[in-house]
């Protein structure tokens, strides 16, 4: 760094490991000036925690030779935020509040994970009404259209092609629109509780369903135009970021990564929950095993998804006025939500029955919602298949009202352990695209 | 739930009830509501609860956990089983620390047995279960079967160790940094254990049970809500 242009956020500092460059952008040559007369070539640069490129708050430690990548090195834990400690304080409901909040953009994935783990210690599994089993895969499937665009829109935008960030977005909001219909909310849902749902269909949103599967089976096919045989496209994604159907298996990477090797690996087929078995839709894959096998595999999913979509539509609308949440009133929420003219919030036909009508009413509810229920001691571990991979929850309970422990395998923490291997070699520009293929999400790298 | 429950108990399960027989006491609880001392004038304070978990499941196990089990014990002998646990439909084997590497060895490459998928490993501490506080809890997934079975690894808090599966299963390496990281188990043999989401320098390990959860009162309309590990509490 020269003495005339004196950035305070881009400064040079010596340390035992040698020379630290702070860059910021179009300083390059005040670098190069800075190493000296005869420059070292191996350079060890930090790609993040605060690049736009990285998915959020992921650090990337590359040690370069020119413009190939030698080494390449994760740094993750900038976006810790405890919530499986916190959880440990809170009651079982409780408990889905916090995990929505992880992996950000497959909410319900996070919910419905949680939620299976915990009716299976208490042993109501056959309970759940059907009618909150086919809301669940409606909601989850809505999640994977939506988490797979946010992939493919900033995939396309870190390789600059914004047309695609833009319709990604574009389609995302609808779905986004969709979710605030049903659940009152764009994220952070906490929708789909141990037991069932939170809440039944509102009126209309079949109509919105249907509007919704006719929009994207408009706009679905402009992604295929733009980029299934753009040479540009293609030449930046095609033999980027290759890994194998053995190298999977190896370090545990699943979703649409080992799909796109070939194998049609699908919790949704081979394991099914939440009656994914009783829909009709394909596991679809790619050979090719790189980043544009993956983006091909994450298109034909939606596709999949919104065919599983259009089932659950036909469903719920035979289901007009079933229940939503398991008969047993030592466990179901005793609270009804409804909107009002300030928006969601408890119905008033509730509030008028536990103030007004019964005591015991009021008991009841008051007991359930400060204090939980308990749930049987003992452990158990329910994957499913979230947009990423294997959407794994342990949960373990004490028999108190409150988890003893819960720990997820989130998918995308497993799969960033294969950044190196499909980075290192390659150049730099390529380590972009090999990580947007893995699409990891930091919040749910991190927990 | 038990058939002959009294009304004006807590629900229990066959399985994790402290009177089934079988079944393991790891924890004794006292008090309700976190009222203590001379203060408590309600009787809470004296209710006892005692914590057991699922014990040990007699054969036959069922399904085509028998085979399996059977498998395992003639590949690595008697002694690496300590105990069979069959609960909810879900298999686990609580394995010596010692034959870990070799029983996930088996696991993974004898052509009936064959988890070659393994989700990771996650801790779970019992401060009052006395040289077994600290568990690692690994869930293997065989595709091939299409079965899934969790071995669960104790070691006791004066003497944290337990042997790295990363030679093994390559994907163990994060969960076990995490694992190291929030328990403080150390993975003899992992080929970088150090912190993975806390700082490097953190002091402690996060998601032991003795490990406070911290937090401040927040004053909101002139009511204080005390931090979430000081509330009333439900032994």
């Amino acid at each position: 760094m020269t003495e005339t242009h004196a950035d305070p956020y881009a400064t040079t500092r010596d340390t035992t490991e040698g020379k630290v460059f702070t860059v910021t952008g179009q300083d390059w040559d005040s670098v190069v000036a800075g190493l000296g007369e005869e420059p070292e070539e191996r350079v060890v640069v930090n790609m993040g925690p605060q690049h736009p490129s990285t998915h959020g708050v992921l650090r990337l430690i590359l040690e370069l030779d020119g413009e190939t990548v030698t080494e390449a090195r994760c740094g993750i834990g900038y976006l810790h935020t405890g919530i499986e400690k916190n959880m440990e304080f809170r009651s079982w409901t409780q408990g889905v509040t916090f995990v929505t909040r992880m992996d950000y953009l497959s909410p319900f994935y996070n919910e419905t994970a949680y939620c299976l783990a915990v009716e299976k210690l208490l042993g109501i599994e056959d309970q759940i009404p059907e009618k909150a089993n086919v809301m669940r895969v409606l909601l989850m499937e809505l999640n994977r259209i939506s988490s797979h665009l946010v992939c493919i829109a900033t995939g396309g935008m870190e390789i600059g092609a914004l047309t695609v960030m833009t319709i990604g977005f574009r389609e995302r909001e609808m779905t986004l629109d969709l979710f605030e219909l049903i659940t009152g909310l764009r994220m952070n849902h906490a929708f789909i509780r141990p037991g069932g749902v939170a809440q039944d269909l509102p009126p209309g949103a079949l109509d919105k369903i249907r509007e919704y599967i006719t929009w994207m089976n408009k706009h679905l096919p402009e992604y295929a135009e733009l980029c299934n045989a753009n040479p540009i496209f293609k030449a930046r994604l095609q033999n980027v970021g290759y890994l194998d159907l053995a190298g999977c298996m190896a370090l545990g990477i699943s979703g649409p990564t080992v799909r796109s090797t070939g194998y049609a690996l699908d919790l949704r087929k081979t394991q099914p929950y939440c009656g994914y078995e009783t829909y009709d839709f394909d596991v679809p894959t790619w050979d090719s095993s790189d980043s544009y096998g993956r983006f091909r595999v994450r298109l034909q999913e939606m596709w999949e998804s919104l065919k599983i979509i259009e089932q659950c539509a036909d469903r719920l609308e035979k289901m007009d006025g079933d229940p939503i949440m398991v008969a047993d009133k030592k466990i179901g929420w005793p609270s009804q939500l409804a909107v009002g003219s300030d928006g969601m919030g408890n119905s008033l036909d509730h509030i008028k029955h536990i103030m007004g009508e019964s005591m015991e009413a009021l008991i009841h509810h008051f007991k359930l919602v400060t204090e939980g229920f308990r749930v049987p001691a003992g452990q158990a571990y329910v994957a499913i298949e979230s947009p990423r991979g294997e959407m794994g929850c342990h949960v373990v309970s004490d028999g108190g009202t409150k988890p003893y422990r819960v720990h997820f395998r989130d998918p995308s923490f497993a799969n960033l352990q294969a950044m190196p291997i499909m980075c290192e070699g390659s150049q730099v520009a390529d380590v972009i695209v090999a990580v947007a293929s893995l699409d990891p999400v930091m919040g749910g790298v991190d927990r | 739930m038990s058939e002959h429950q009294p009304e004006n108990l807590p629900a229990t399960s066959d399985a994790g009830d402290a009177q089934t027989p079988g079944a393991e006491v790891i924890d004794q609880r006292q008090g309700m509501f976190g009222v203590r001392g001379t203060g408590d004038t309600s009787g809470f304070g004296g209710l006892r609860r005692q914590v057991a978990l699922p014990g040990g499941t007699p054969k036959p196990y069922g399904a085509w956990f028998d085979g399996a089990v059977d498998r395992l014990v003639g590949l690595v002998g008697d002694d690496a089983i300590e105990k069979v646990v069959v609960d909810r439909g879900e298999l686990t084997l609580h394995v010596a620390r010692e034959q870990l590497v070799a029983v996930c060895q088996q696991m993974r490459d004898d052509d009936a047995l064959r988890f070659e998928f393994c989700s990771g490993v996650s801790g779970v501490h019992y401060p009052n279960e006395t040289d077994r506080e600290l568990h690692a809890v690994y869930h293997l997934f065989s595709i091939t079967h299409n079965r899934r079975i969790r071995l669960e690894v104790s070691c006791p808090d004066s003497d944290p160790h337990i042997p790295s599966v990363v030679s093994v299963y390559p994907a163990n390496d994060w969960h076990e940094r995490e694992t190291w990281d929030f328990f403080g188990i150390i993975f003899d043999g992992h080929p970088a254990l150090t912190r993975i989401q806390m700082p490097d320098d953190w002091p402690g390990h996060p998601q032991r049970k003795d490990y406070p959860l911290g937090g401040i009162d927040v004053e909101y309309k002139g009511a204080v809500i005390p931090p979430p590990d000081t509330r009333r509490s439900y032994n």
